[in-house]
């Protein structure tokens, strides 16, 4: 019954890239009909190798080609080619020839200021991803509480969630979740558990061991409390090492800038190294060959708190990253593009790991579950978790919930999700049992292995 | 390799095999025939093997590449009649096993060569069963199981590497995005055709029980019939109406599909389409006049020159009239077109007509190329540019399909036939059409060669169905062994 709910959209996607392909990938994986485009015959024969997609090979702004892809009936248009330009031209075809809604790529910083809103509307774009600068605020926030491995940000302002891995003498170790309210007097409330491969959602007497990577979630004020409590509690990045001059070092260190870090960028292409100091006057620019460790260590790597591995290879950024973890920095962030290479990079001691084309693929993944969600209830947030093994996503509570106004212990909720926080105005609440969800709540639920497209869905 | 799954697909087919069982022993149940018990011993065997494979080897894997889907696509074939054969043969209707497992590769690979010398003196449910076959081979038993399995794992989009191994054509591709659904309605339009056959034939004035058998065996472009004189003895219209039932299994499933969703202009402009009725037209067109002096009246000698050659080109091999017995040019004209065979993606066997097409094309332009050596020119197929991969993968496939033809046609030689015999016993056989000419002809069947021969046969009939590749590949010591 379930199932019938769920509509089936239809779904386009042009461009088959490394960002593309991994949307083409949650979107199969969620059952969506998918048709892959791209101008290479090859890359579109690799695709349908592996993943269930009818596979189309042409120009995407061809009026022709897009008509025999079938964009007239396809409910998304999704535009993931390497040129902004190419994606709104696309987009606004789409568009035209019949796509109900069409999500484009732009990246180029240029767009993505005060005429990105004019654009959107004019081309009828109902959503743009800058993957670069989705990347960069992710950067962003973890740079801001290095004591956590992960942060995830929701729409309800001072919530968030963490993820932090015990330490193996850990005080929390043997403690049971029922408990940990009691002994240590943080509102905090442990959402998930990753215990080597397996990620439990934990119910109250499960008990924590050390080694355990935990997601909590709670206000931000209560998260440094808990984390001081732990004995946790890593000072903010007062100064930050990029490696690499990429779009998403550029964001980083935009932002980083205008709350007063001190951001160094090594880069060894001298022109680019030339535009970024034009654009970041307060960066400090510098021009070598990051795979250098003396010129590393010559930059000042021992004294930075912080070092973000961002070149263009997923091999350069963790070999890199362990060496400035070895020197002493500790706060080392590594992004990791080929998921093969994530695992590995986990087993090599890199905790803090980002992924932007994950980053991109939530945030369309978010826009398709509203779209798909007849009943109007909005997903504000949707992040995937320990390895897409579950999920995390915010809802605001409307008037045909069916979970109003009963107490949660009295909700039939089904196996393997959990409400990990309501918010209630600006009122954070971590949910007991006796607490209720009333309309107009924000509601943060995390399931494991279950796609939930409305608040409804969490009962049985 | 992924072992685990080939074995695990292996058993999933086989109980898939022994529920298609259930059909031909409620006919025999509605018959009261005593060949109920056979069929319930193979369903039993069925079942029991295929849930031993599937316990044995639950993969934890389910992940397989192209070696996978050729491996499991050839080995379920072979399962596939092995197991099919266990009716016949319990029964004692076909008291040798060899026999038996030659009658029902015919069956699968939709041949409709035979051993039986008198075939009206099997029971219903036996016949039922080996006219079913036809019925599965046609589309393919691994695109069924895809079309009934959840999609889910072993069903995902990596099968895709099977359904290309399984279905015939130098091309096979997705109708929709989801493999399942792909599978789905390719079943659901066989099922639709298959059905209204049945229902014209019947109305037509052939009793049900002819009506159903045939209407498999035409489907699947097989050839099976339960009358000794194959379909002579039918009247003249019904004999119309399973030509052109033949002619339409023959025609690629995609345009079906096409005309489905309403692109009737689509369907229309597909080359192969027109190439194999102009074909079709062509060749009766010679048959008749070649017919005339003979027979004297037109429409007869029409009717007989365009029942045969529809029931050759699409491999079926239903005999209307003794060809065997026609002049020299109407019999090479047969025999051409035994080569020819149906469009891609059809139930027919043979090269392919798309496949012909491409690779006259290839010819000419290679010939185009020692004209102007610096010449740049692509092939061309419905207004579009064929894929390089697919032009070069033709001429290889053409090699190895007359070094197949040539072994077997050796092969059969250590039988005391004559050469024309065992010719056409190769290419009927190899291109899955039935009947040849001489001792194997129309009104003859193949109970007179060694076992050896039947198993090479039946050998060549699996090879020409699979289209070669995939038993080559699981038959070629380097696939097994882990370098």
């Amino acid at each position: 019954m379930k199932n019938e709910k769920k509509r089936i959209m239809k779904i386009l996607v042009a461009g088959c890239g490394k960002i593309g392909v991994s949307v083409i990938s949650r979107l199969v994986d969620e059952g969506h009909d998918v048709t892959a485009l791209d101008s290479s015959a090859a890359v579109i024969g690799g695709i349908t190798n592996v993943y269930d997609v009818i596979g189309a090979v042409g120009n995407a702004t061809d009026c022709e080609t897009l008509a025999e892809a079938g964009v007239a009936e396809a409910d998304l248009f999704i535009a993931m080619m390497h040129s902004d330009e190419l994606n709104m031209l696309a987009c606004f075809i789409a568009r035209r020839m019949g796509a109900r809604h069409t999500i484009a790529r732009i990246r180029n910083p240029e767009y993505n200021d005060s005429s990105l809103d004019f654009m959107r509307r004019e081309l009828g774009l109902s959503l743009a991803v800058n993957p670069e600068m989705l990347a960069a605020r992710d950067l962003y926030n973890m740079l801001k509480l290095p004591s956590a491995l992960k942060v995830e940000k929701f729409a309800a302002r001072n919530f968030e969630m963490i993820e932090i891995r015990l330490k193996p003498d850990s005080r929390l170790s043997g403690v049971s979740l029922s408990d940990l309210r009691n002994h240590f007097k943080a509102k905090i409330l442990v959402c998930y558990v990753r215990r080597g491969e397996d990620v439990f959602i934990p119910s109250g007497n499960f008990v924590l061991q050390g080694e355990d990577r935990i997601g909590i979630t709670a206000s931000s004020a209560e998260i440094q409390r808990f984390l001081r409590e732990l004995d946790m509690l890593k000072k903010q990045a007062r100064s930050v090492m990029i490696l690499g001059g990429s779009r998403i070092s550029f964001y980083l260190a935009k932002m980083l800038g205008d709350i007063g870090i001190d951001v160094k960028i090594i880069e060894k292409n001298e022109e680019h190294c030339e535009t970024l100091s034009g654009l970041l006057p307060r960066a400090i620019v510098i021009c070598g060959d990051g795979t250098d460790q003396e010129l590393l260590l010559e930059e000042g790597l021992a004294g930075s708190d912080a070092f973000v591995a961002l070149t263009g290879g997923d091999e350069e950024n963790i070999l890199v990253s362990i060496f400035a973890a070895a020197r002493g920095v500790s706060k080392v962030i590594t992004k990791v593009n080929r998921e093969s290479l994530e695992g590995l990079a986990d087993q090599l001691g890199l905790e803090s790991i980002i992924s932007p084309k994950r980053t991109v693929a939530d945030v369309v993944m978010r826009y398709v579950r509203a779209r798909q969600n007849s009943r109007g209830s909005h997903i504000e947030t949707l992040y995937k978790l320990a390895d897409d093994k579950a999920e995390a996503m915010e809802f605001i509570v409307t008037a045909d919930a069916n979970c109003i106004g009963i107490p949660l212990k009295d909700l039939k909720i089904k196996q393997g999700i959990l409400i990990a926080g309501i918010i209630r105005g600006r009122i954070p609440i971590i949910p007991t049992g006796a607490d209720r969800i009333c309309e107009g709540d924000r509601v943060i639920v995390v399931s494991a292995e279950k796609k939930l497209q409305d608040l409804s869905d969490i009962l049985q | 390799m992924n072992r685990r799954m080939v074995f695990y697909t292996l058993g999933q087919l086989t109980v898939l095999e022994g529920a298609l069982m259930l059909l031909p022993l409620g006919t025999a149940l509605l018959y009261r025939e005593r060949t109920v018990s056979s069929f319930l011993c193979a369903i039993g065997i069925a079942f029991l093997a295929g849930g031993l494979l599937m316990a044995l080897f639950r993969p934890k894997n389910r992940i397989i590449y192209a070696k996978e889907g050729f491996i499991i696509t050839a080995l379920s074939w072979i399962v596939l009649s092995a197991v099919g054969a266990l009716p016949f043969f319990i029964s004692g209707e076909i008291p040798s096993y060899i026999d038996a497992f030659f009658e029902t590769v015919s069956g699968f690979t939709t041949t409709g060569a035979s051993i039986l010398t008198n075939v009206e003196s099997l029971s219903h449910g036996i016949l039922f069963w080996r006219s079913f076959t036809h019925w599965i081979g046609g589309m393919g038993i691994l695109v069924l199981m895809m079309a009934i399995l959840p999609a889910s794992g072993a069903n995902s989009g990596r099968s895709i590497h099977i359904m290309r191994a399984e279905m015939p054509g130098p091309v096979v591709g997705k109708l929709v995005p989801r493999l399942r659904d792909t599978a789905k309605i390719l079943y659901l339009i066989y099922i639709a055709l298959t059905t209204l056959l049945i229902l014209v034939l019947f109305v037509a004035g052939m009793p049900l029980f002819d009506s159903v058998v045939n209407a498999f065996a035409t489907a699947g472009t097989g050839g099976f019939c339960i009358r000794a004189d194959s379909i002579a003895g039918y009247a003249p219209h019904l004999q119309w109406i399973l030509a052109v039932g033949m002619l339409a299994f023959g025609v690629n499933f995609n345009l079906y599909y096409l005309i489905l969703i309403r692109n009737l202009r689509g369907a229309l402009r597909s080359a192969e389409l027109w190439c194999y009725l102009a074909i079709c037209a062509v060749s009766a067109g010679i048959i008749t006049l070649n017919l005339m002096p003979s027979y004297g009246s037109i429409s007869h000698a029409f009717r007989d020159a365009s029942v045969q050659v529809a029931s050759i080109m699409t491999t079926t091999g239903y005999v209307s009239v003794d060809f065997d017995l026609w002049p020299q040019l109407s019999k090479a004209v047969l025999f051409l077109l035994m080569f020819v065979g149906g469009c891609a993606g059809s139930t027919a066997g043979g090269l392919k007509v798309s496949r012909v097409m491409l690779l006259l094309r290839y010819a000419k332009q290679s010939l185009m190329r020692m004209l102007h050596p610096r010449s740049v020119r692509a092939v061309h197929m419905d207004g579009k540019k064929v894929d390089e991969a697919t032009v070069e993968s033709i001429s290889p496939y053409l090699i190895l399909y007359f070094c197949v033809l040539i072994c077997t046609f050796f092969l059969l030689c250590f039988d005391a036939f004559d050469f024309e015999t065992n010719i056409t016993a190769a290419v009927t056989c190899f291109n899955n059409v039935g009947p040849g000419f001489a001792a194997v002809g129309p009104t003859q069947s193949f109970a007179a060669y060694s076992a050896f021969s039947k198993l090479v046969l039946s050998a060549t009939m699996l090879l020409g169905r699979l289209e070669i590749i995939p038993l080559l590949i699981t038959f070629s010591p380097s696939t097994w062994t882990k370098k």
